[in-house]
């Protein structure tokens, strides 16, 4: 069995690809490696992360011209393939600009820019995505976004809720989902989705900032090691 | 004769507008009580070499749902300009 192969790409802009590739590295066996936005060579990786940042300077809209860049193209079709990819903030407004994921992210209600540890559940964990977590269990992990407030039609929300997409939402510190909790605005205090095929996460808070416990919490790393488990069950 | 393609990008009637609502309070505060709304969209303009009319035109929708808005939160309009 070889080693565990975690692609991070690196778009102009990106601002937390390090920290990613840092909390990648501290599992053993699991070799980050890094991609650059105008390869197309996916180096034979078995997931991908998107990280966190500004790409391309979030000019016309946050993900929007990165989700046309080449690296891109490549991680769709792995994606559609069914590997595991990971979009964290920035990462998560690239999935939903390329249609990976249903909805859009608007600016955050109240006009500011949020750099802040929020608290949020886990409301599903039966995900590849999640398995080390325990239902309903409260999370705390950073959220830093100027536009995070999750925005669909009425007929999408109705649809990730039946079909039980919404993995993470913003809750309070007893981990109650009630407005007060809701930092940014977004509907059915939205912090993470799932696609209906269950291999393509994105969401808001960064999970690598909370990945051991001298950042202030490590909540965040068991996400990473659910994905790990899921490709070495499968290898 | 190419295309001179005048390009707006709203946001939706639907979704909050942060930087209308604030640019609306600004004006409230300046005194302009008559001011009800305001709202902020983009303003693009792409040229188009291309002496077909009908071919510009569908190249700027192709453009405007492709990249230029996001369907999902924004609307798009445009007008378009044979330059000499």
């Amino acid at each position: 069995m070889g080693a565990i192969t975690a692609g991070i790409v690196v778009f102009p802009g990106s601002n937390c690809d390090h920290d990613t590739e840092h909390a990648v590295a501290s599992f053993r066996g699991i070799r980050p490696v890094m991609l650059w936005h105008n390869e197309h060579d996916l180096q034979g990786v078995d997931c991908i992360i998107l990280p966190g940042g500004f790409s391309y300077g979030d000019y016309l809209r946050a993900g929007a011209i990165a989700r046309f860049s080449p690296i891109m193209q490549e991680v769709i079709e792995f994606a559609r393939k069914g590997h595991p990819v990971l979009g964290i903030c920035n990462g998560f407004q690239v999935l939903l600009e390329s249609g990976l994921l249903e909805g859009a992210l608007s600016r955050n209600r109240d006009k500011k820019f949020i750099c802040t540890r929020t608290t949020i559940t886990v409301a599903k964990t039966s995900t590849l995505f999640t398995s080390r977590y325990l239902q309903d269990e409260v999370l705390s992990i950073p959220v830093a976004h100027g536009e995070g407030n999750y925005f669909a039609p009425p007929e999408v929300i109705e649809r990730l809720e039946e079909h039980n997409q919404i993995v993470f939402r913003y809750c309070d510190a007893e981990g109650n989902v009630v407005p007060e909790s809701n930092p940014n605005g977004s509907l059915h205090n939205i912090a993470g989705i799932i696609n209906r095929e269950g291999n393509v996460l994105g969401l808001m808070p960064h999970p690598e900032r909370a990945s051991e416990k001298r950042l202030g919490s490590d909540d965040g790393r068991r996400l990473f090691e659910s994905i790990f488990d899921y490709i070495a069950g499968r290898q | 004769m190419p295309y001179n393609a005048k390009i707006k990008v709203t946001l939706r009637q639907s979704i909050l507008d942060v930087q209308g609502k604030a640019v609306e309070h600004a004006l409230k505060n300046l005194g302009y009580g008559t001011v009800d709304s305001a709202r902020i969209g983009k303003y693009i303009e792409v040229s188009i070499n291309e002496t077909d009319r009908v071919e510009a035109e569908r190249i700027c929708n192709e453009i405007c749902q492709k990249l230029l808005s996001n369907p999902v939160m924004e609307n798009y309009a445009f007008e378009l300009e044979q330059v000499n």
